[in-house]
């Protein structure tokens, strides 16, 4: 990355958080409903990792946490918020939500909220990526606790065996809902375990987006040359609770404060301002334009959308007047 | 129209929609080189090579996930789950991945897979690998659920199941891979939705589907034979969505029903048809419907345990004599 392309993640990973942080303030609002997964703290992760592959190119799978992935893989933030808002102009068609944003133009192939559940979804992408000879690979971000599910042995297993162009990246966030890595998991350095099943792995400091871009440019490389899977574990924290319901018992104030040091935004921040590349008065026109942006197109946008039609309910649940169903056509 | 068996009409439609289209493949549990437990997918692994006719591990929920993922980009998986049994490991990915996508990315995805797979009774296979399972598929949003009683609709119904762009779960049988019967020569795509009336009759509709078409076919023609009753029977070889027309309209013929199904009772086909005649066509039967089910046990291993713990022809026979004379 040169300095442009680090002030343009920097505006990226804040745009991220503000937009995660105005997510918050409409569920407060009761103006999104249901479950809420929020993305502050991990922004290094997805635009790091997207940045060193091809967003909208290569395939995206991710859970639930999947606002910022959508995004940075090129699905417009107000199509986005509209889905939060159940709108039928939200990237689903307001019949998603917050867990299942889609943008299959983007290649965004979207969040699914059973953990663990993508792992062998984003290995049969790759499959067919092989097939098809294409240069794409397929990318699956899960968090930590989705190690601890089935599927993630069996579809590791699967992807060596048969050499599947697929990046698994791991956000370890130190925490499966409210339940401490440490106490549910025997071996809690994640890139460890892909090694039972001969994958390529490494660990890096996710809250450091260059130390993210460079891990993650030797993943990309590594599986878009053919060699076969990548494992990629990046440590992480997410600074607010697993979900809008989260009493936030389970952690201490003082770990959330400590980490809360290692904010990947300020981080990068302080080392452009240090090089020269950029003052604390172009931070804050930044923050100031992304607000504008938020306040005044994504969220208007997102409000005076219609909602989706009764009338349409059951659309979307089987294919229409698909030949096959009638016996076919020759 | 030659006369073939179950499996190779399965086999048979397995080959000429991977020779016609490249993104077809087979995948599942010895189905390459070993040929396949019921030699569905015999000689395809030579003619197509293992990238298409893949030997999966032993782990049904994710190489179905794979399937499904495959399936996002164009790939066209026919998966086989060896035993209907181990489906229930694969239910997460055919519940929530498959079922589901195309409504919650709002019709952006589809996940076109066909998964195969066999239930039922058959030789003293024990409690855990005698179940039937499609009373759990049918209630699902999202998945088409087919089940061929003949060759003919084992070959056809794969057929188009493959080239319709829903997931669709075909339930086999254990018992009916050798079973003959004529399959069209030419290129035949049996329709995934309606039923098939198999015997045409005036006294009461025998609703069977998969095996419980044959007790129910051995039962018409005893009570033909032997009781004067004329019996129609209806095949039921799609069971989601149900053919509710077509039930409506044997019943307003017969205005009875027995309804033939090798799995328990609760929550069953039975009790869906049932239902269905009582929201359709409640005043045109003449006695309450009746289902013959299997008992509420797990399958024993003693086999005369086992033939006691399913239905057959001379409990249909029973069921309609006893709703006739009305005893």
């Amino acid at each position: 990355m040169n300095a442009a392309d680090k002030k343009r993640v920097l505006r990226e990973m804040l745009f991220a958080r503000r937009f995660e942080e105005r997510c918050y303030e409409a569920y407060v609002e009761r103006k999104i409903g249901g479950f809420l997964h929020l993305y502050p703290g991990q922004e290094a992760c997805a635009i790091g990792v997207m940045e060193a592959a091809r967003p909208g190119h290569d395939y995206v799978i991710t859970g639930y946490r999947d606002h910022i992935h959508a995004i940075k893989c090129g699905c417009d933030p107000k199509a986005v918020m509209a889905e939060l808002y159940a709108r039928e102009t939200g990237c689903s068609k307001g019949r998603g939500g917050s867990m299942h944003i889609f943008d299959v133009e983007h290649h965004f192939m979207g969040g699914y909220a059973l953990v663990g559940g993508p792992f062998p979804l984003a290995a049969g992408m790759a499959k067919a990526i092989k097939m098809k000879g294409g240069d794409e690979i397929a990318i699956c971000f899960l968090g930590d606790a989705a190690n601890n599910q089935g599927t993630f042995h069996e579809t590791l297993n699967m992807a060596s065996v048969w050499n599947l162009p697929v990046l698994f990246i791991c956000e370890n966030n130190l925490y499966g809902i409210g339940t401490a890595t440490h106490r549910s998991t025997a071996v809690t350095e994640q890139y460890k375990r892909a090694c039972s099943y001969g994958i390529e792995s490494s660990q890096t400091d996710g809250q450091d987006i260059d130390q993210v871009y460079a891990a993650a440019k030797v993943a990309v490389d590594f599986v878009r040359s053919g060699q076969g899977p990548y494992f990629l574990e990046l440590c992480t924290y997410r600074y607010r609770g697993h979900s809008m319901s989260d009493s936030g018992a389970y952690r201490t104030k003082e770990e959330v404060e400590e980490w809360g040091k290692r904010d990947p935004i300020v981080i990068l921040r302080d080392r452009l301002v240090e090089s020269g590349e950029l003052t604390l008065d172009d931070y804050q026109a930044m923050d100031k334009e992304i607000f504008a942006e938020i306040e005044n197109d994504i969220i208007p946008y997102a409000e005076n959308s219609p909602e989706p039609k009764v009338e349409e309910l059951e659309k979307y649940v089987l294919a229409e007047n698909d030949p096959y169903v009638k016996g076919g056509v020759r | 129209m030659a006369e073939i068996m179950y499996w190779e009409a399965i086999r048979r439609a397995h080959d000429e929609e991977m020779a016609r289209d490249p993104l077809v493949i087979a995948m599942g549990e010895d189905i390459g080189v070993a040929g396949g437990t019921y030699k569905a997918t015999k000689g395809l692994y030579d003619k197509y090579g293992p990238e298409r006719v893949i030997d999966t591990p032993i782990s049904e929920n994710s190489f179905t996930g794979l399937g499904i993922g495959a399936s996002f980009l164009g790939v066209r998986p026919i998966i086989e789950l060896m035993s209907v049994n181990f489906a229930w490991l694969a239910m997460d990915q055919i519940f929530n991945s498959a079922a589901k996508v195309r409504y919650m990315s709002g019709g952006q995805l589809t996940a076109p897979v066909v998964i195969r797979s066999p239930g039922g009774t058959a030789h003293q296979l024990g409690a855990q690998h005698s179940a039937r399972m499609e009373k759990v598929f049918m209630g699902i949003a999202g998945l088409r659920v087919v089940t061929p009683s003949s060759p003919k609709q084992a070959y056809g119904l794969l057929k188009s199941a493959v080239r319709c762009n829903d997931p669709v779960f075909i339930n086999e049988h254990e018992l009916m891979y050798n079973m003959k019967g004529e399959v069209p020569d030419g290129e035949y795509f049996h329709p995934l939705e309606g039923s098939e009336v198999t015997r045409q009759g005036r006294d009461v509709t025998l609703f069977g589907y998969n095996i419980s078409v044959h007790w129910s076919m051995q039962a018409a023609e005893i009570l033909s034979k032997q009781h004067g009753i004329e019996a129609e029977v209806v095949d039921l070889y799609s069971l989601s969505p149900l053919d509710r027309a077509g039930i409506c309209e044997s019943v307003s013929k017969t205005h009875r029903a027995v309804i033939v199904e090798e799995a328990e009772a609760p929550v069953g086909v039975g009790a869906e048809v049932m239902a269905i005649i009582n929201e359709e066509c409640f005043f045109e039967l003449d006695a309450a419907p009746v289902r013959v089910s299997a008992k509420m046990v797990p399958t024993p291993f003693n086999h005369t345990l086992e033939k006691a713990s399913i239905p057959n022809a001379k409990d249909v026979v029973a069921a309609v004599l006893k709703m006739i004379s009305g005893k």
